[in-house]
């Protein structure tokens, strides 16, 4: 039995897929600089990806449940958060990536800023681990 | 022979492009576009990792062991398949979707004609073995979403 003061915590974690399009780009730069740095990801008219995303929650186990936080709850924001993902294009449909590329690393970051904060009470976000193809994924974990 | 008769064996392989397409008729109305399409039809396109599996059919070389010569199978696709859709939007980039909605059942149905003919047989065995030829296309849209074709009459 662990100390009372400080129970373990447990982490959950679920998945969640979208599918979205996006293009790499600069707008500063030229079309071959961007092709350059970019390749095949700076093509006009962008390309896409079924994105999966592992949401990592972590927090004490309620004694009384069994459960660190009700998966309900989590699934509600976390699909609330990818409503505006799902279908869509990236660069043009919403306003996070108008100044900033819509890089794996930078759609993490993104999802975690929307997701953290509307966690329910008594849990806390982990991590975020988005899968843009079964080869590439990008982790976050939040930061100062 | 070619392929499909007593003894062929069936050898699948994997390939994989990422491209963007819309769902949208421009036969149809914007509304019943939506209506049909759902979230498919928004306006700017979503995208997939598409999975391409690719089954041929023939006979085993007795040289070789193999039924189908995996390199000129992977060079056929990736010049006639591959190329032609990956990190592309289908609608916009694709000639073949010029005038065809880009659903699972249009794109499985396009890369079998754009393979029909192929015929990679295995390049050490001499020609003793007749020809595979293709068997079927799987088109995985999601881990959801799958469609195949096996051949048959083109056209609508």
């Amino acid at each position: 039995m662990n100390k009372a003061s400080a129970p373990a915590e447990t982490t959950l974690t679920k998945t969640f897929e979208f599918s979205s399009s996006h293009r790499y780009f600069r707008a500063e730069w030229t079309q071959e600089e961007n092709e350059r740095v970019f390749g095949a990801c700076a093509r006009p008219n962008g390309h896409g990806h079924n994105y999966l995303l592992d949401v990592t929650v972590k927090g004490p186990v309620d004694p009384v449940t069994g459960m660190v936080v009700n998966i309900v709850d989590v699934k509600a924001v976390v699909e609330d958060v990818l409503d505006e993902f799902d279908h869509h294009h990236l660069n043009h449909d919403m306003p996070y990536f108008k100044d900033r590329v819509p890089t794996t690393e930078n759609l993490a970051a993104t999802l975690w800023d929307l997701i953290a904060p509307r966690l329910p009470a008594g849990s806390a976000l982990d991590s975020v681990l988005l899968r843009e193809d079964e080869d590439l994924a990008v982790e976050y974990r939040g930061g100062a | 022979m070619t392929g499909d008769g007593a003894g062929s064996v069936y050898l699948t392989r994997r390939y994989r492009f990422s491209a963007t397409h819309r769902l949208y008729s421009d036969a149809l109305s914007d509304a019943a576009n939506r209506e049909i399409y759902g979230k498919c039809a928004n306006d700017n396109g979503h995208g997939h990792n598409y999975q391409v599996f690719i089954t041929m059919a023939g006979p085993i070389d007795p040289v070789t062991g193999m039924c189908c010569d995996l390199d000129a199978l992977d060079a056929l696709v990736r010049e006639r398949v591959i190329d032609r859709y990956d990190h592309r939007h289908l609608n916009l980039d694709v000639e073949d979707y010029v005038d065809l909605v880009p659903t699972g059942e249009n794109i499985v149905r396009r890369i079998w004609d754009l393979l029909a003919d192929a015929g990679p047989r295995t390049a050490a065995g001499g020609g003793q073995a007749a020809s595979p030829r293709l068997h079927k296309v799987r088109l995985v849209e999601t881990r959801d979403n799958a469609f195949e074709f096996t051949g048959g009459p083109s056209g609508p």
